[in-house]
């Protein structure tokens, strides 16, 4: 019972011969059936844009009530938990102090207003976002409209992004959020333990025709458009107005601007 | 062979160990999932609507298929519709489209006693319920576990 290497040669070719032959004759003539989809496209009233700005008219913003309305309406929409404590808190969009917000633009006197006042914090949606380049997965990435969107499916929750945003604007689930949202709205996913998450400028709500849920909460007090269009209101109070950003010496280019000039924009 | 009486008797006691499963379920027939899939909701639809957003045939061998491509499609590329082979359009979404019509009230599953295990399985929040006994009805016959549900739900009805 000994083969010499011809045959052994002979015997492997034609075992593997067999073998592919095999394959084909079973799955090569089995009827797939193939749809071929049309494709996929854009509802014709979602709202288009190549730099989405926003700017907070600061006038506007003068009752507890102002910044609470909004934070509610942003946090309702997109399921997003109440932890109950600072620490494991996440935010999409809350207010801070003038010291914490513009932290180098603090002068030793400063219009008492100014200094007293809370400002609408939220993800600045970077023209040049850290987190992006920091972000090992692409979980996080830059839309062309200008929005820095969020991938949950990719997100691996190693938090380099939050080290990365000089705005604190990502929160860490640390916990399963889900018992911590007191009402489910039905039409958003909530996340999951292990997730980074932040301000999507309201994507979903752009993709249908509407305005961001804290800008229609706002009463006029967030400015929300094209930068890149000339004939935008954002732009034309951006253009005409003094307005500032946070931390511009770091490069990112935030696209949201703060009115702090008082008095009517338009 | 060296041996090799004793080598055979325990390659043939070898395959007959391993084989035991096959011959065990031989001639046995395997009772696949029989579950009611439709819903008051596709049933409200006109008899000429009532296919999927593909037919049937395609949806059975390629619904994963089809969901990884809207995720990749909704959220890296932006596009919210799909199109189908048929030239109709569909808001890409696996709460908002998929589960209007299969979904099923998580109460009434559990009245009429359908045994669904993936449902509120390591679920937290009462408003918020997993795997939607459409989806779990295969699923767990296959085993097959997708982590859909640790993120996306099944609206209550008394959501919507």
């Amino acid at each position: 019972m000994s083969i010499n290497r011809r045959q052994f040669l002979r015997r492997a070719g034609m075992l593997t011969a067999l073998g592919l032959g095999g394959t084909i004759a079973f799955t090569g003539f089995r009827k797939k059936a193939v749809v071929e989809a049309a494709g996929y496209g854009v509802k014709s009233n979602a709202l288009k844009a190549t730099r989405w700005a926003m700017a907070v008219d600061m006038s506007k913003f003068k009752t507890e009530d102002d910044f609470k309305r909004i934070k509610e309406a942003c946090h309702s929409i997109h399921n997003v938990p109440d932890f109950g404590n600072p620490k494991d808190e996440i935010k999409w969009i809350w207010k801070d102090d003038y010291e914490h917000t513009f932290t180098s633009q603090h002068n030793k006197y400063l219009e008492e207003q100014l200094v007293d006042a809370p400002f609408m914090v939220l993800c600045n949606h970077c023209e040049n976002p850290p987190c992006v380049k920091a972000c090992p997965t692409e979980a996080t990435f830059q839309r062309p409209s200008g929005i820095v969107a969020m991938d949950f499916h990719r997100c691996i929750g190693c938090r380099f992004c939050m080290a990365a945003c000089p705005f604190g604007a990502r929160s860490f689930n640390f916990r399963d959020p889900r018992s911590f949202i007191k009402d489910v709205n039905p039409e958003f996913p909530t996340r999951t333990k292990g997730v980074v998450e932040k301000c999507n400028f309201c994507e979903e709500r752009l993709a249908e025709g509407l305005m961001p849920a804290c800008v229609e909460a706002s009463k006029g007090g967030l400015i929300f458009g094209d930068l890149d269009d000339p004939q935008s209101e954002v732009r034309k109070i951006i253009s005409s107005k003094i307005t500032i950003r946070r931390k511009p010496q770091l490069g990112t280019q935030p696209s949201i601007y703060y009115l702090v000039g008082g008095g009517d924009h338009a | 062979m060296y041996k090799g009486g004793k080598i055979i008797a325990s390659l043939i006691i070898f395959v007959a160990f391993l084989s035991i499963p096959f011959f065990y379920n031989m001639g046995k027939a395997n009772a696949g999932p029989d579950v009611n899939l439709s819903t008051p909701a596709i049933e409200a639809l006109a008899p000429a609507d009532q296919q999927c957003i593909e037919p049937v045939e395609f949806m059975r061998a390629n619904h994963m298929q089809l969901l990884n491509d809207w995720r990749t499609e909704v959220v890296r590329n932006g596009k919210t519709e799909y199109i189908n082979s048929q030239g109709k359009a569909f808001n890409m979404s696996l709460q908002d489209t998929c589960l209007s019509c299969h979904s099923t009230d998580a109460e009434k599953v559990a009245n009429t006693g359908i045994s669904n295990p993936a449902a509120n399985n390591g679920m937290s929040n009462p408003t918020a319920n997993a795997s939607p006994e459409f989806c779990a009805s295969c699923h767990t016959y296959t085993a097959v576990k997708p982590n859909c549900w640790s993120c996306h739900f099944e609206p209550k009805g008394a959501l919507k």
